[in-house]
């Protein structure tokens, strides 16, 4: 234990680091006012880095939520000015399918207009021409403008820029235990250092609550009673090959398995929807595995023969409405002041979607800054993200591009799915938090592409655990024993879809990890 | 379209893993006619190294003694293959395939009373029954904590002498370790294969060794990746022993490596030479059985080839190799439809930890055969009198936790071989 019983002050302490929480952190920063961002683990570990990476055209909820439909067109055309380095404007049908309601699919482009999205009709020849593995089966085809986000490179974009304007601080690893409460106010979070196992004491003038799926246990901390989330756990499969260049919705009322987005060299296919009381244990089953085939299947027949490299389980927040479906009307954000809860310097923002990220994060900041008497207006839709090199590690379509580009032979590729030098390892230590001193597999799998290819790890982790070593960041058995963990982690991913060729490869990674090296008896031999 | 080409042969192996292989060389050492064909497996992704029994499942120490380890299996684990081998025949058949591998000039160490402690690319060990004549002097070193040298090369991914050094230093304070560069690949990335066929030729070997003697000081014992030599490591090995006057082993690389590569090359050159037919990279796409024998079905790049034997031996492996193949809905026997004991469902195949340590049931899934190595039906009957398996498309065993692949391979490739024989003879 460490004599120094840390204590840490900021303006203002945000608690998660998923994409909204580190866009209040952007946002704070662009008005000049100093945070500090916790996570329990690390960027993007909840919901943030658990989904489809779909930036919304808006059209997915015309019928359901116009409302929400309207902000996602209006952050979509934003984010793509602003943040062009996150995002690939791929494009997105909706499609209907022999099955499909064709009264649903006649009123969408009326829907669409309404809410002034584009929307064009295709005819079926033409969407099959665009997207040839389409079925056969289709009858209606509209484009719209779809886009992907990488939730990664974003997040820790907007972690960059915030620390480049004014030295904000970003803290993985650390959780809130509870707070220090006195005179309707938060004075302190007494937290929980996870990296290096002490206690640590943040003390700032405004407290965030950007916890996702958490943030109804984080406002109890606080005594707050007014957030009140259902849980929906979503599962995605992500598949070997870039099945689609676009973005596929199946053009019918948001179902389980209806939307294909691409993500680099890959396409993710999901979700289902099945309410859950856990936020912790959650994994993909086989039943939902299955369905998301199944249904995906009836857009892309080549979904059911595909080669999948992994699959995993979310938990969305929603927000309790009486009498609302899960899929429906729930999928708006809420940012609650506390202010009938006894706390005058806490709020909550939760809900809401990848897609509106900046929106949540604008909302909260000028809570917070109206709070702090900071009367700075929002930056955030005007000013453009900064393009830096080392996150962009992170982007399932940057790797591959750069190393046509420039590429010297002594800079050996790492990871030879997703193409990741060494020199891009580096680059990620030289930006990552001043709090990880520590250089592991973790850290790099979390900020770059290793690991996310066809081998998912299994040859990549030894040549970077070597490569480790070899730097001096491995000086014992330690190495090992986060090679293991990284191989356990990555493993949970795939678990779920390994048949045909994944078990192959499966049985070649467990002979070469277990049989050979012996990470299955590790201390036992040693 | 060309005309099929008719071989008629005694016997005929499905597989070219070590189980097809050796199942080639013990019938080739019985004067058994033989054809083999099948894709060349996974032989390329081994080591080199031969396990019998080297872990028991869930039990966390090493296995030391492996006929110890035999004994106590026949008593847990019956239905286990190796506990359907005797012992004297899994002794005799290691000694066979290992003195077979000596006089194609890869020199093997003897089975022993006890296992090995082989060195791992990580510098874990590992427990292994035999090693190839380049390896010896490792675990031999390691033993005495003999000061030894780690060199390694620049460009050379996956293998790191820090690393190997790092973990093995509480074992074997002695060892230490090096980096060169390889002669004539200074920059970029090299690849033990290229180095290894680099290195049948003299003035390379002459090269290195100058390299070697510049980093090894007074240290006389070196260690490097394998890669001495593809054709004769023996002889290269001995060469550079010479050039340097240092005693030298080999340490296993990443798959696919140099050992595993040196097995496939020495058996497609050698069985064919000694009267095998052999025809490797190529999928059996049927076998059907007759009255008076089994024909089975494949092309090559010259058109379909009929093969018709009086007995056939199926060593197709598992689902890397092509024998198994896991369905969403089941997993199958791929050649007959075999039926597969295996878990009651896909969930169960997998559990929730990938490095437990009692392995993961989808490994336990496999065909059955009875005490003769014949595969049976649902209903408990031989498929076919003419048919045989061995190799680890058998149930019952996880050869992965129990590093036992080899060990399983050789051993029910001798029992699948000698049964054959007995039916062949008529016996």
């Amino acid at each position: 234990m460490s004599s120094d019983a840390t204590t840490l002050e900021t303006e203002v302490l945000i608690i998660g680091g998923g994409v909204t929480g580190t866009g209040i952190m952007r946002d704070l920063a662009l008005r000049g006012i100093h945070s500090l961002l916790i996570d329990k683990r690390d960027l993007c570990a909840g919901a943030s880095g658990g989904n489809h990476g779909l930036l919304h055209s808006g059209a997915r909820y015309v019928s359901t939520d116009p409302g929400a439909a309207m902000e996602c067109r209006q952050e979509n055309a934003l984010l793509k000015r602003l943040a062009p380095q996150c995002i690939e404007t791929a494009g997105g049908l909706f499609v209907a399918v022999e099955g499909d309601d064709p009264a649903f699919a006649e009123q969408f482009p009326a829907l669409c207009r309404s809410a002034a999205i584009e929307c064009e009709e295709l005819s079926p020849g033409e969407a099959r021409r665009l997207e040839p593995l389409l079925s056969e089966e289709l009858f209606k085809a509209y484009r719209v403008p779809d886009a992907t986000i990488d939730p990664f490179h974003l997040a820790m974009a907007n972690v960059d820029h915030a620390r480049l304007i004014n030295g904000s601080v970003y803290r993985p690893h650390t959780e809130v235990l509870r707070f220090e409460v006195a005179a309707g106010e938060i004075r302190a979070a007494i937290c929980h250092d996870h990296l290096h196992n002490r206690p640590l004491t943040i003390r700032a003038r405004q407290f965030v609550n950007a916890g996702g799926a958490w943030a109804m246990n984080i406002a109890r901390l606080a005594g707050c009673a007014d957030v009140r989330l259902l849980y929906s756990k979503g599962t995605i499969l992500v598949s070997s090959d870039r099945l689609a260049q676009r973005v596929i919705n199946r053009l019918r009322p948001p179902g389980d398995g209806d939307i294909l987005v691409p993500g680099g060299t890959v396409s993710l296919l999901g979700t289902t929807s099945t309410r859950v009381d856990d936020l912790e244990q959650v994994a993909p089953t086989a039943e939902e595995i299955d369905r998301n085939i199944r249904e995906g299947a009836a857009m892309i027949p080549a979904l059911a023969g595909a080669r999948y490299i992994r699959a995993f389980s979310r938990v969305r927040p929603l927000l309790q409405t009486v009498g609302a479906t899960d899929r429906a009307a729930t999928r708006g954000f809420a940012l609650l002041d506390h202010a009938t809860q006894g706390v005058g310097n806490f709020c909550t923002i939760t809900g809401g979607k990848l897609t509106t990220f900046r929106l949540m994060a604008e909302k909260t900041s000028d809570l917070v800054a109206r709070r702090l008497g900071n009367d700075q207006a929002s930056a955030t839709a005007s000013v453009p993200l900064p393009d830096d090199e080392a996150s962009s590690w992170a982007d399932p379509a940057a790797a591959p591009k750069r190393w046509r580009h420039d590429r010297d032979p002594d800079d050996m590729i790492l990871c030879e799915c997703e193409m990741v030098p060494q020199s891009a390892i580096e680059q990620v230590f030289a930006s990552s938090p001043d709090i990880e001193k520590e250089r592991t597999i973790e850290l790099i799998a979390l900020r770059t592409r290793a690991g996310k290819g066809p081998c998912q790890g299994s040859f990549c982790g030894i040549r970077i655990g070597s490569w480790l070593y070899d730097q001096g960041y491995y000086r014992d058995a330690t190495g090992l024993a986060q090679m293991r963990d990284f191989f356990d982690e990555r493993f949970k991913g795939q678990r779920s879809v390994i048949w045909g060729q994944q078990a192959a490869q499966m049985e070649l990674a467990e002979a070469l990890h277990c049989g050979l090296l012996g990470l299955d008896t590790l201390g036992g031999d040693q | 379209m060309n005309a099929p080409r008719h071989f008629t042969t005694q016997l005929a192996v499905i597989g070219s893993g070590i189980a097809g292989f050796a199942a080639s060389i013990f019938a080739l050492n019985r004067k058994i006619a033989t054809a083999q064909v099948g894709n060349t497996g996974a032989v390329a992704y081994t080591t080199g190294y031969l396990d019998l029994i080297g872990k028991r499942d869930g039990v966390a120490d090493v296995v030391t003694d492996p006929w110890q380890a035999l004994a106590s299996l026949r008593e847990t684990e019956p239905t286990h293959p190796l506990s359907r081998v005797a012992a004297d025949d899994i002794q005799r058949a290691f000694a066979e395939f290992t003195a077979f591998l000596g006089e194609c000039g890869l020199a093997y160490s003897a089975p022993g009373a006890v296992n090995i402690s082989a060195l791992t690319p990580v510098g874990t060990l590992k427990q292994t029954l035999c090693v190839p004549a380049t390896m010896a002097a490792g675990p031999h070193a390691l033993a005495a904590n003999a000061a030894c040298v780690i060199v390694d090369f620049r460009g050379l991914k996956g293998f790191s002498g820090v690393e190997v050094v790092a973990n093995l230093r509480q074992r074997w304070p002695r060892l230490t370790t090096q980096r060169i560069s390889f002669p004539g690949m200074e920059r970029g990335e090299v690849y033990p294969e290229v180095m290894a066929r680099a290195l049948e030729v003299p003035a390379i070997r002459e090269k290195l060794a100058e390299a070697l003697n510049g980093v090894a000081g007074s240290t006389s014992i070196i260690g490097l990746p394998a890669m001495l030599g593809m054709h004769r490591p023996d002889h290269v090995r001995a060469e550079l022993e010479r050039l340097t006057g240092r005693e030298i082993f080999e340490i296993p690389t990443m798959p696919p490596s140099v050992p595993g590569i040196r097995l496939r090359e020495l058996f497609q050159q050698v069985l064919p030479q000694k009267g095998v037919t052999l025809v490797p990279q190529q999928k059996v796409t049927s076998l059907s059985f007759g009255d008076d024998g089994a024909t089975l079905a494949l092309s090559d790049n010259f058109g379909p080839i009929r093969v018709h034997a009086q007995a056939v031996i199926l060593a197709t492996g598992r689902f890397l190799s092509g024998g198994l193949e896991a369905h969403p809905t089941g997993i199958r026997e791929h050649l007959l439809d075999l039926p597969v004991t295996q878990p009651a469902a896909r969930a169960d195949w997998y559990r929730a930890r990938y490095t437990d340590p009692r392995g993961h049931p989808i490994h336990r899934a496999g065909i059955e055969v009875d005490d003769s190595f014949r595969p049976l039906t649902s209903e408990g009957r031989r498929y076919h009198d003419r048919l045989f398996a061995a190799g680890v498309i058998l149930a019952h065993q996880d050869w992965i936790r129990g590093r036992s692949g080899a060990g399983i391979a050789i051993a029910t490739a001798f029992k699948a071989v000698t049964e054959a024989e007995r039916f062949l003879s008529g016996r």
